[in-house]
């Protein structure tokens, strides 16, 4: 009970070693590299992100392979690859602490923010130098373009949402698996007749956490042909308290309420439809095709198991990944960067048959319809060399194929994850609440919705 | 506080060791008393080191984080008070506040009465004791992951454990986690299973204290079993109990698993947290000047439970 009158000898050391050393550590935190990461050799090293986890030993493989063929063809570039994506819950500490990649891979939701926070480098007077950057299809680098239309990134994969669905769950529904539901009125009666097969089987399911509600309930109002936000001038407006919101709410509250086909269970996220659709449990769910890949090796099943097909209505959600720069690398590692980059991931056509060979080999899908980066000439030679790989079954793909292209395919709205969380409460209350007012959610979220786009610059 | 705390013995020791300090110290004194007790200083100095490093370093910055916009990309911008602002315009930091205050006000009817009423049987029991000690401690060993995964299929409203239960009485299936207001009630209902091990331990230790002449005294004056409760193991843990309470109450509005794995705050926000919601502004959103905001009044406001529980530790110690 020392020290509540004064100070004794111990608490004042105590308190200058703490000084001393929150002082050393304030120091520290500040301090960022700014050499140009080049040798004397004039070799420069650069850290690069996306190196699969040892467990995926065929993909790690793979990735060592590229990583040695492209430091021999390009003497003067090391790599320095690392495991892990893009994920938000470590970002800015690994910014913070100087342990950034200087290639760092981003999911299409990041690059606004990332920009609007200067958390990118600015890469256009070096991308023009970059082969093939000039045929990737520009509504995809619209998404690395900032508002300064300065180029911060390039994309390296995208989808867009369509329709997953069980094909033997399908025939056993006596529905034809090769005609699945090009109407949301067909989704309804098909999710019916499949949930009418019983022992828990679902027709439909849907998300509604942790954002990916509200991600869904996008596409679903761009589906029903209306928007989330829109400009106006130089403000964002929320837009979906309309036609399209109340029909696309409506349709899920019918087919969780009237019709019972969307399972009793909800608060799902994607781990948990992608579970029922690997146990044969679920008829439909809205996917990308690169689900189906996930849910093969996931559940060890059958590619011959699954369809896809487009999503109903006139337009559906696009998404992707791409690579961004670390806004504090030098000029010298974000040109190796970028160099990597295109090397790796936006193949050339003749790059493009090796890695095809190689993947049919180790059996690595091919044939799955996206991704598709290109636009014109060079992603149809992509397409042939990708038709004659092929080792999925290409067939089950035909419906998305055959009608995506008239779906038009639009992008997330400014500070979609903000958006998202709201509109997640939406798709919650119609799911979960038989007597849900719609007129009422829909009010109620645009409110909330135009508060977040308030902020948008 | 006790009799023995108010007599002037050890209070005296004290001062005299205090006075032998304040006397001016030769230098070569000084020295040596240093040399003496190098070792000490040492083991010292490493604990302030890392205690420093790891917790009034991150306190200290994330209270100055929450008066800064930052980006980590370029120097920290200070905003006053914008942070606090946002936060109170944000239509959900009321629903966190108001939620986590259920949440804990619920942890208490339930988590607080069950370890008190499971230490109380232990302890009365003849045979199986430590049988049943390890069972009801075995939640807590449990990595909060697996208990949230366990639960959910416990709650799963199609072939969940407790609907089929319920359906063996032929009662109506309950919307455990999708319904509004019962949502809260079933992660309270996992919460208070996974936690109330650790109490119970310490409710059991309590009462193992309690002398037995008191309980023998009680049954000669004729007490029935209610009655000693009453009169005797409850005053006798007045102190623990007072203690858990505020433990729980600190613990308790830092619930964050729960909400996250079962909800993710739904259905309808109804179980959007306080940690939850600054979980969003951190790693959602990346607004870490929110985030820093939000912690820093959590921080306040557990930091006033965490002076009761200093002021009543210290009073009794």
């Amino acid at each position: 009970m020392d020290g509540m009158h004064g100070f004794s000898r111990r608490q004042v050391l105590g308190s200058l070693v703490t000084g001393a050393l929150a002082l050393g550590l304030t120091a520290c935190g500040g301090g960022a590299s700014n050499s140009s990461g080049v040798d004397k050799n004039g070799v420069v090293t650069i850290s690069v992100n996306g190196l699969p986890p040892k467990t995926q030993t065929v993909d790690r493989k793979n990735f060592e392979e590229d990583v040695a063929a492209f430091e021999k063809s390009h003497p003067k570039i090391k790599i320095d690859a690392r495991e892990g994506l893009m994920d938000p819950k470590t970002f800015s500490a690994k910014l913070a602490g100087g342990q950034l990649e200087d290639v760092y891979y981003v999911y299409f939701t990041d690059p606004a923010g990332l920009i609007q926070r200067r958390q990118a480098a600015d890469i256009s007077k070096y991308v023009k130098d970059v082969p093939y950057a000039k045929d990737i299809d520009p509504s995809l680098q619209k998404v690395f373009t900032g508002p300064d239309g300065k180029i911060y990134g390039l994309p390296t994969g995208n989808y867009s949402l369509g329709l997953v669905y069980n094909r033997a769950l399908f025939k056993r529904a006596g529905l034809d698996p090769d005609a699945p539901p090009a109407t949301w009125d067909e989704v309804r009666t098909a999710a019916k007749k499949i949930s009418a097969l019983g022992d828990s089987t679902v027709g439909y399911a849907d998300y509604s956490k942790n954002n990916q509600g509200g991600w869904h309930l996008t596409s679903w109002i761009y589906s029903m042909g209306g928007d989330v936000a829109t400009q106006d001038g130089s403000k964002w407006k929320a837009a979906f308290d309309s036609d399209a919101g109340h029909k696309a709410l409506q349709m899920l509250h019918d087919m969780r309420w009237t019709d019972n086909s969307m399972g009793t269970r909800q608060l799902l996220e994607i781990a948990d439809v992608q579970k029922m659709m690997g146990a044969g449990k679920l008829g439909m769910y809205m996917a990308g095709p690169d689900n189906i890949p996930t849910i093969v090796k996931q559940f060890e099943r059958k590619y011959d198991d699954y369809g896809l097909a487009a999503l109903p209505g006139t337009a559906t959600l696009g998404g992707g990944d791409g690579f961004m720069f670390n806004p504090k690398a030098s000029p010298e590692k974000i040109k190796a960067g970028l160099t990597w980059v295109q090397w790796k991931y936006l193949r050339s056509p003749e790059r493009d048959a090796v890695d095809s060979a190689r993947a049919k080999a180790d059996g690595v899908p091919i044939g799955l319809p996206q991704p598709r980066l290109f636009a014109g000439a060079t992603q149809a030679k992509i397409d042939e060399i990708r038709a004659k790989y092929a080792n999925t079954p290409v067939g089950n793909y035909k419906p998305f194929i055959d009608r995506n292209s008239q779906v038009q395919t639009k992008v997330e709205p400014p500070n979609a994850q903000q958006i998202y969380t709201i509109l997640d409460g939406v798709m919650q209350s119609v799911l979960t609440k038989k007597d849900a007012d719609i007129d009422q959610l829909l009010k109620d979220a645009s409110k909330k919705v135009d508060s977040v786009l308030a902020t948008v610059k | 506080m006790t009799a023995q705390d108010l007599s002037p013995a050890p209070v005296l020791t004290s001062h005299d060791t205090t006075k032998a300090t304040k006397t001016p110290a030769a230098p070569g004194r000084l020295a040596r008393r240093i040399r003496e007790n190098l070792v000490a200083y040492l083991f010292l100095g490493a604990g302030v080191v890392l205690f420093a490093a790891f917790s009034w370093y991150p306190i200290v910055r994330g209270v100055l984080l929450g008066f800064q916009q930052v980006t980590f990309a370029e120097p920290a911008r200070w905003v006053g008070l914008d942070n606090f602002r946002r936060l109170f315009d944000d239509p959900l930091f009321l629903t966190a506040w108001k939620n986590t205050g259920y949440f804990t006000l619920l942890a208490l009817v339930f988590g607080f009465a069950a370890p008190f009423f499971t230490a109380v049987v232990l302890n009365e029991l003849r045979h199986g004791r430590a049988y049943l000690r390890m069972t009801v401690y075995l939640p807590v060993m449990l990595p909060p992951i697996v208990t949230m995964l366990l639960w959910r299929w416990f709650y799963d409203p199609g072939p969940g454990l407790f609907n089929k239960a319920l359906g063996v009485f032929h009662l109506p299936a309950l919307q455990w986690l999708e319904s509004e207001n019962l949502a809260m009630i079933s992660l309270v209902l996992v919460s208070t299973w996974a936690n109330m091990g650790t109490t119970t331990l310490i409710y059991l230790a309590a009462l193992g204290g309690i002398p037995g002449e008191l309980y023998e005294a009680a049954e000669l004056d004729g007490a029935s079993v209610r009655q000693r409760l009453w009169h005797v193991t409850l005053p006798q843990m007045r102190f623990i109990l007072m203690i858990t309470l505020l433990l729980q109450v600190i613990g308790t509005m830092q619930v964050f698993v729960e909400p996250f794995v079962l909800t993710g705050g739904g259905p309808n926000d109804a179980t959007v947290t306080v940690l939850l919601l600054l979980y969003r502004y951190a790693f959602v959103y990346n607004d870490f000047g929110l985030a820093s905001a939000m912690s820093t009044l959590l921080f306040v406001v557990l930091g006033l439970f965490a002076g009761v529980y200093l002021r009543l530790t210290r009073t009794k110690g």
